[in-house]
C-alpha cells in the first residue's frame, strides 16, 4: 500500500471542498431550513405524528439520508470524472500507484464529506425539532455505511461516464426517485397495501427505515434486514470496484 | 553502463483495431538522451505512454531500471517521470500544490526544498502560489515539467516538450535538459523540430508506420547520411559546364556565379581537391568557397520518403 499516495489524493480533494467551504457548509443548513418550513411547518401541521414520532422529526432521518446519498455519490462520481476530464488522470496511471489505492483516496475523500454534510443536517435539525437518538453507535454505523457505500457507487459512475450528461444520468433518474418514494418523508405504512407491496422492491426503504429505527425505535422493516440491504449494496459497490481494478474498464485505454 | 530502459517487440492495437505499434525494440543507456522523431500518427505518444503506464501495451516486453513494467510497476513506476504531449492540469489548483501532489502521488516523503529547487530552476518561483488558469502556455508546460521532477525520476519522458513555446523558452528549455543529464537522468524527447533534436540528443531514434525506421548515435548518423555541399563562386558567370567537369555533376547557382558539388561528407575520398585542380586547368577563376552540411531535417524527410516510396 502507498499509503503516501492515499494521503495525497485526500488530502487533495478534500482541499477542493474546503475553497469552497462556506458554501458546502451553507448550502445544507439552508436546504435543510427550508425542509422544515415546506414539511415539518406546512404539512407536517396536518400530519400530528407518525408512529408515535412528532412529524418534524419524523423526517429528520429521511432528510439526512437523503443528501448523504446523493451528495455521496456526486462529490465521488464529480471527484474521479474530474481529472478524465482535464487530462489529469495520467497522473494516476503513472504513478506507482494501483486502483484499490485510487478508490479509498477519492472515495474516502466523497464520503468523509457525506458524513460532514450529514452531520451538519443533524445539527440544523436540532434547532427546529426536538431530537432525539435513541442508538447512537447504530446509528453511526448506518450512517457511515452509507457515505461510504454511496462514495463507492459514485465512484463507479464517474469511471463509467463519458461525459457530464451520464455523469448526472443515475443520480437524476435512478437514485433521486428511490429515495424520495423510499420513505424519507412518510411511512410505509401510510401507503396503500398495493403501494406498499411495490416499495419494498426499493432497496432505499431498508436504508431509510434502518436509519430511524436508530433514531426512534420504530422501522417499516426488521432492523437486521435493513442492515443486510446497506451490507449487500456495499457488497455489490466493492465487487464493482474490484471487476474494474482487474480489467482497466474506461481507465486505461 | 547499465540500461535504464529496454522494450522487447513492443506492440499496442487500440480497441478500435488500429495497431499504432508493430512490435518495437529499444534501450537507453543511464544518462542518455534519446530524441524521437517520426511525423504525426507514427506513434510516438503511443509508445511513451505504454512505457509510463498511461496504454496497455498488447504485447512485448518493458523494463525500466530493471523492473517489469507490468510486473513490478511499482519499482519501475517510480523511476520515470512522464510530461505528457497534451497540457493536462486541474485548473484552478496552485503551482506550488500540484507539484507538490505529484510527489505524493510518487509515494515520496515531503521535500519543500526540492520542490522549491525546481521551480526556481524553471523560473516557477515566483508564480508558485498562482493558479493553473492564470499561466501562459509555455509557464504551464514548465509547470507539467516540475511535475515530472518532483519525485527524483532516474528518466524521463518529454513528449514535445517545446510545441508552442517560444525561442527564448526553447532555449531555456534545452539548457534545463542538459542539466538534467548532467545530473544523471536519462531523457527521451519528442519533437518535430529537428535542430532540437540535433541540439539535445546523444542518439536519435526516427518511428514511422509504428516501427523504429532506424535508431543511431546523432554523430554517426550525421556523418553516415548527411552530404555535404561545395559551393564554388565565379569571378565571372558560366553558361555551360566546360567539358572536363562534367564527372562531378556540378550545378549552376546563383544565375550561372556559382557552381555547386555534393558529395558524401564520411566518404575517404571527397574528390574535392581533384575537382578544384580541374576548375583551374579549365580556367575558371574562382572568388569564394563554401561547404554546408545537410541537416538531420533533411535526412529525416528523405528516410520518411523513401519508407513510403518502398511501401506503395
Ligand atoms: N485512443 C486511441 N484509439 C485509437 N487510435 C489511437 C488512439 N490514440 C492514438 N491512436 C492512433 O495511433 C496512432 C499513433 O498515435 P500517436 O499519438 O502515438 O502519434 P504521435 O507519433 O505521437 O503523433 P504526433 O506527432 O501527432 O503527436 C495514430 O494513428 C492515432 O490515430
Ligand atoms: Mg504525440
Amino acid at each position: 500500500m502507498n499509503l503516501t499516495a492515499i494521503r495525497a489524493m485526500y488530502v487533495s480533494e478534500m482541499a477542493r471542498f474546503f475553497r469552497t467551504f462556506m458554501q458546502s457548509f451553507l448550502s445544507p443548513v439552508i436546504s435543510t431550513s427550508l425542509y422544515f418550513v415546506v414539511f415539518g411547518a406546512a404539512i407536517g401541521s396536518r400530519i400530528d405524528e407518525v408512529e408515535g414520532v412528532s412529524y418534524g422529526s419524523f423526517i429528520v432521518p429521511g432528510l439526512i439520508m437523503l443528501s448523504v446519498m446523493t451528495q455521496g455519490i456526486s462529490n465521488a462520481s464529480f471527484g474521479i470524472y474530474f481529472p478524465k476530464f482535464t487530462g489529469t488522470i495520467y497522473e494516476l496511471l503513472s504513478a506507482p500507484i494501483n486502483f484499490l489505492e485510487v478508490v479509498i483516496g477519492f472515495a474516502g475523500a466523497a464520503a468523509t464529506k457525506a458524513l460532514f454534510i450529514g452531520t451538519v443536517i443533524l445539527g440544523t435539525s436540532a434547532l427546529f425539532v426536538e431530537m432525539q437518538i435513541q442508538r447512537p453507535l447504530v446509528m453511526v454505523l448506518f450512517l457511515v455505511l452509507t457515505c461510504v457505500s454511496f462514495a463507492l457507487f459514485g465512484f463507479i459512475i464517474g469511471i463509467w461516464a463519458k461525459n457530464f450528461e451520464q455523469l448526472q444520468l443515475i443520480p437524476l433518474l435512478v437514485i433521486t426517485p428511490l429515495v424520495f418514494l423510499g420513505g424519507s418523508f412518510y411511512s410505509i405504512n401510510m401507503l396503500p397495501p398495493i403501494w406498499q407491496t411495490i416499495t419494498m422492491f426499493n432497496p432505499v426503504v431498508y436504508l431509510i427505515s434502518g436509519f430511524r429505527w436508530s433514531f426512534f425505535g420504530v422501522a417499516d422493516v426488521p432492523i437486521l434486514t435493513s442492515l443486510l440491504a446497506i451490507g449487500l449494496f456495499q457488497g455489490l459497490c466493492l465487487l464493482a470496484v474490484w471487476w474494474i481494478f482487474k480489467t482497466g474498464w474506461r481507465i486505461r485505454k | 553502463m547499465t540500461n535504464i530502459l529496454s522494450l522487447e517487440s513492443v506492440e499496442k492495437t487500440y480497441d478500435s483495431g488500429f495497431t499504432a505499434l508493430h512490435g518495437v525494440d529499444l534501450t537507453l543507456k543511464e544518462g542518455e538522451i534519446l530524441a524521437l522523431l517520426g511525423p504525426n500518427g507514427a506513434g510516438k505518444t503511443t509508445l511513451i505512454s505504454c512505457i509510463c503506464g498511461t496504454v496497455m501495451p498488447t504485447g512485448g516486453k518493458i523494463t525500466v531500471g530493471g523492473y517489469d513494467a507490468l510486473t513490478d510497476f511499482r519499482k519501475a513506476r517510480s523511476l520515470v517521470g512522464l510530461v505528457p504531449q497534451e497540457i493536462h492540469l486541474e485548473p484552478f489548483s496552485r503551482v506550488w500544490d500540484t507539484v507538490r501532489y505529484t510527489r505524493g502521488l510518487f509515494g515520496k516523503k515531503r521535500d519543500n526544498a526540492h520542490i522549491e529547487r525546481i521551480l526556481k530552476e524553471l523560473s516557477l518561483w515566483d508564480k508558485r502560489d498562482s493558479r493553473v488558469v492564470e499561466l501562459s502556455g509555455g509557464m504551464k508546460r514548465r509547470v507539467l515539467i516540475a511535475k515530472a521532477l518532483s519525485h527524483e525520476p532516474r528518466i524521463l519522458f518529454l513528449d514535445e516538450p517545446t510545441a508552442g513555446v517560444d525561442v527564448d523558452l526553447r532555449k531555456e528549455m534545452w539548457e534545463v535538459v542538459a542539466k538534467l543529464k548532467a545530473s544523471g537522468v536519462s531523457i527521451v524527447l519528442t519533437t518535430h523540430y529537428i535542430e532540437e533534436a540535433e541540439a539535445m540528443a546523444d542518439r536519435i531514434g526516427v518511428i514511422n508506420g509504428g516501427r523504429l525506421a532506424l535508431i543511431e548515435e546523432k554523430d554517426a548518423l550525421m556523418s553516415r547520411l548527411g552530404r555535404k555541399s561545395l559551393k564554388i563562386e565565379l569571378e565571372t558567370p558560366v553558361s555551360e559546364i566546360p567539358e572536363a567537369l562534367r564527372s562531378y555533376n556540378l550545378e549552376f547557382a546563383d544565375d550561372g556565379y556559382s557552381l555547386v558539388y555534393e558529395y558524401e561528407a564520411g566518404a575517404s575520398r571527397t574528390g574535392i581537391t581533384r575537382l578544384l585542380s580541374d576548375l583551374r586547368d579549365a580556367g575558371l577563376c574562382m572568388n569564394d568557397l563554401s561547404t554546408r552540411q545537410s541537416s538531420l531535417e533533411e535526412i529525416f524527410v528523405s528516410l520518411v520518403q523513401s519508407q513510403e516510396e518502398a511501401r506503395s
